[in-house]
């Protein structure tokens, strides 16, 4: 009798325990989104990737559409080659353009589709031509002194009101 | 002659050090040698899993509550100052599975377990109830310690794993019933940012080896523990002391091995 009282208490925690894991992968992680959904394959070149990093979000219209899966370096254009893991039930057409774009002031990097307007879809192994890098705020910063210091002083011809 | 003395005295204590080492590495691979023929017994072991496992239950769910609770409310002090509030499941999240769920539960279950365990196996020995074992040409090594070594190891990643969920219960109804996160956001931004493998894996690879460090320790301290009731006692000190202090070391070195790369 005592035997088999542990044995269902035992077996009650084990479960318990199951049931935790499980939380963990599907409902605070993304086990789901990883792996029951086929996707396709697709790279792009960036001058500039700022703080983009793999396992980032590709958005279209806001809605995650697919992952950044590798990001490497191209020794013979000098660029950062992105690959791209898109989910097949979303096509886009084989002239669409990225962009690298930060969610919030200090939120995580993520690459925005926007849609082409050719008849044909990307298919896996194709290249993204047409991108944007990410806007790194130190150019910014420089660019805007630099257009500053090119306009005319204030005051230097004649007073204005 | 002084000199020599302190000589004497410094190669006796490298000696029992590495003595004791020794003693204690043995000890660790006749337990792993005898696993399996432990769980083949598995009715010795289900009875350890009840007794480490089922009784921790609570405080360990409690613990991973309040501590969920308490993620809620110092995470969304933080982050709401950076107006990125609904980050909140992602710091809830990640802080419980990667760090405070394994090393907290281990703590826990070397207080509330562990002390058991060498308490119980020094008493055994101060009753002479091991020998009594090996008289009857029964390993005690093999009937005593190698189900609870196995007991110990299934059951405290199962607790982590109750933990960890249950604290990211406790930052949800903190942050969202409470405070007011968007329940939306505060699981989407968790399930964006926590990798399966990279960090829900790692976090029970780090619990099984915190729980096989814990257990052995208390084990041993149990196993070499003076037959006198002074002896019990400081061995069960001596248990929860080493095995917190090596749950706390080993996690540096599994985390630096883990996720600095």
């Amino acid at each position: 009798m005592q035997r088999s009282k542990n044995d269902i208490w035992v077996g009650l925690f084990v479960l318990l325990g199951a049931v935790a894991v499980l939380f963990l992968a599907l409902k605070s992680a993304n086990l789901l989104t990883l792996n029951f959904r086929s996707d396709y394959e697709v790279t792009a070149k960036f001058d500039n990737i700022g703080g983009l990093k793999p396992g980032a979000a590709v958005k279209s219209a806001g809605v995650v559409v697919g992952r950044v899966k590798n990001i490497a370096f191209d020794g013979e254009s000098f660029q950062a080659k992105v690959t791209l893991a898109l989910q097949s039930q979303n096509q886009f057409p084989a002239d669409s353009s990225l962009k690298i774009l930060t969610s919030g002031l200090l939120g995580e990097q993520y690459l925005d589709i926007t849609p082409g307007a050719d008849e044909k879809n990307l298919v896996a192994g194709d290249k993204i031509g047409s991108t944007q890098s990410a806007v790194i705020l130190e150019n910014l910063i420089s660019q805007f002194l630099y257009s500053k210091a090119a306009e005319p002083a204030p005051g230097a011809e004649g007073k204005k009101p | 002659m002084n000199v020599i003395h302190m000589l004497a005295a410094l190669g006796a204590a490298t000696r029992q050090a590495l003595a004791d080492w020794g003693f204690g590495a043995r000890l660790f691979f006749k337990l792993l040698k005898m696993s399996g023929a432990a769980l083949r017994r598995f009715g010795l072991v289900r009875d350890q899993v009840h007794f480490l496992g089922n009784y921790s239950l609570a405080i360990i769910t409690v613990s991973g509550l309040f501590v969920g609770f308490v993620l809620g409310l110092q995470g969304y002090y933080t982050l709401q100052r950076y107006g990125s509030a609904e980050a909140l499941g992602l710091l809830v999240a990640l802080s419980l599975v990667r760090e405070l769920g394994p090393v907290v539960a281990a703590l826990l279950y070397a207080g509330r377990a562990g002390a058991s365990l060498t308490a119980e196996i020094g008493l055994m020995r101060a009753g002479e109830q091991l020998t009594a074992l090996e008289m009857m040409a029964v390993d005690p090594i093999q009937r005593i310690l190698a189900p609870r070594f196995m007991g110990g190891v299934i059951a405290l990643p199962l607790l982590t794993a109750v933990f960890s969920a249950v604290g990211i219960l406790g930052g949800y109804v903190v942050g969202v019933l409470l405070i007011g996160v968007d329940a939306g956001s505060f699981w989407s931004q968790m399930q964006g940012g926590v990798d399966v493998f990279k960090d829900v894996g790692n976090g029970i690879i780090k619990s099984i080896v915190f729980g096989v460090a814990v257990t052995f320790i208390a084990l041993l301290q149990g196993y070499v523990a003076k037959p006198t009731p002074e002896g019990v006692a400081s061995a069960t000190t001596r248990s929860v002391v080493v095995s917190s202090l090596s749950v706390l070391g080993l996690d540096f070195i599994l985390t630096a091995m883990m996720f600095s790369i």
